[in-house]
């Protein structure tokens, strides 16, 4: 668990430049842009939350997994967009939305679950 | 759940008062072991406790095996800490059966993660069951991460696509489906077109008194779309089923005992030997079921199965760990 907690530590400190990012908590205030550029989807109860997300372009989406049986994240479109491993609890996949658009997700292991990200 | 009239068959044979709608309720209490023959179609139940009044000729069948399911070795949460000590406690009920089993069906969910090791202590552990033969369909657990290749090297050897395969023994026909692979967004378990076709060349020559069991994890029949338990495409695999006096379904996935008897067909799901999930609509998710520690064992469960020739149908009987 610790293994995977610092590597997804590392990725989003690669993604995002910014030492300290796993809580959501932030020790000063970043600068309005910064903030805007980090949004978290909460996985729980077999449910994406939110379900659907707007972000703006360039924003880094990250999800966590709180639930006690494992998911994933994977971009309904083909070739897929995006498409995380298995996240076991506590793990997190991260996605930069580069491009405007609609994005529908689902988790592949249980497809009722679904969810998308809105990009504008 | 609707009851179809149609499905009703009324029948009281043995005099204890257990018609199908009580046999349903009885089966659906976890692991009380009911005892279940069909014999050339209808259905005779028994509860446990007349047990002694059924002839031996009726309760030994010539074909024996055992469906143990979803094991989620890798699964460490509160639901149960320990799945590697209640697979061993099922091996342990296997192995105490009156009437070993001559092989073992695996109905998926082998692995939690799909990692190696996971496997590796499933083989280990199953290594000291009685039945040494064991074939298995993957669950969706099973082709995390590699889209099923490291299930296909271990146990797909002569399977054909995804894993699916068939085979005979003593007569019964044996047919293995995989029904977790390429699933759609919001979608069920799928069986798709590749397997729908080899299953109707598969069947195409059998006769029609060829008892048939067919195997695979999601459930072929429709227990409860909203948490996914349930096959898209199943109503065409059953459709190719349809001349055959006797077919069982043996599925796994939604971690408790369940059964419906359509006609010809009787559909079954064995429990876990990891967790319990809750009955269908009876929480928010389909997540893992916490019960008392004292109580796991109860809920976790093997499931038994007895054929005799020339019976058509086979005795399907569950029982828990403890």
């Amino acid at each position: 668990m610790r293994r995977s907690v610092s590597i997804a530590g590392l990725a989003a400190a690669l993604v995002l430049g910014t030492l300290g990012f796993g809580t959501g908590q932030k020790s000063h205030v970043a600068n309005a842009q910064e903030k805007m550029s980090m949004m978290e989807v909460k996985i729980d109860n077999f449910t994406f939350g939110p379900a659907a997300l707007t972000v703006s372009v360039g924003t880094t989406v990250t999800w966590i997994n709180k639930d006690d049986i494992p998911h994933t994240v994977v971009s309904t479109d083909d070739p897929k967009t995006f498409k995380s491993k298995v996240l076991d609890t506590d793990e997190k996949f991260s996605f930069t939305f580069s491009k405007a658009g609609t994005y529908p997700y689902f988790c592949s292991i249980h497809p009722k679950m679904t969810g998308k990200v809105i990009v504008q | 759940m609707s009851e179809k009239k149609k499905d009703e068959l009324l029948n009281d044979h043995n005099h204890d008062g257990v018609d199908r709608r009580g046999f349903l309720k009885c089966m659906a209490w976890a692991g009380t072991g009911a005892f279940c023959v069909m014999k050339g179609g209808v259905l005779n139940s028994y509860s446990l406790s007349r047990l002694s009044e059924i002839s031996a000729p009726d309760m030994m069948g010539e074909l024996s095996f055992v469906q143990i399911s979803d094991s989620h070795m890798g699964f460490n949460k509160p639901a149960n800490p320990d799945v590697a000590g209640t697979l061993k406690a099922a091996v342990d009920k296997i192995n105490a059966l009156s009437r070993a089993p001559e092989f073992m069906l695996h109905t998926g969910d082998i692995s939690h993660l799909s990692k190696p090791e996971e496997f590796d202590t499933v083989d280990q552990i199953l290594k000291s069951a009685t039945p040494k033969d064991v074939f298995y369909v993957p669950g969706e657990h099973d082709v995390l991460n590699d889209d099923g290749k490291q299930f296909m090297e271990r146990y797909g050897k002569g399977s054909k696509g995804a894993g699916w395969y068939s085979f005979e023994k003593k007569g019964v026909h044996f047919i293995g489906l995989v029904n977790v692979m390429n699933l759609k967004a919001g979608g069920l378990g799928t069986l798709g077109h590749d397997q729908l076709e080899w299953l109707e060349d598969d069947v195409k020559h059998l006769k029609h008194s060829t008892p048939i069991v067919v195997f695979a994890h999601i459930p072929l029949w429709s227990v409860y779309p909203q948490w996914g338990w349930g096959t898209d495409d199943s109503a065409q695999a059953l459709a190719y089923l349809k001349k055959f006096g006797s077919v069982t379904v043996l599925n796994g996935h939604i971690h408790q005992t369940m059964q419906k008897v359509e006609g010809n067909v009787t559909f079954h799901t064995a429990a876990s030997t990891a967790f319990p999930q809750p009955a269908p609509g009876k929480a928010d998710s389909p997540g893992p079921m916490k019960v008392p520690a004292e109580q796991l064992k109860s809920v976790l469960g093997i499931t038994d199965v007895n054929y005799k020739q020339g019976k058509q149908a086979l005795a399907v009987v569950d029982s828990s760990l403890a």
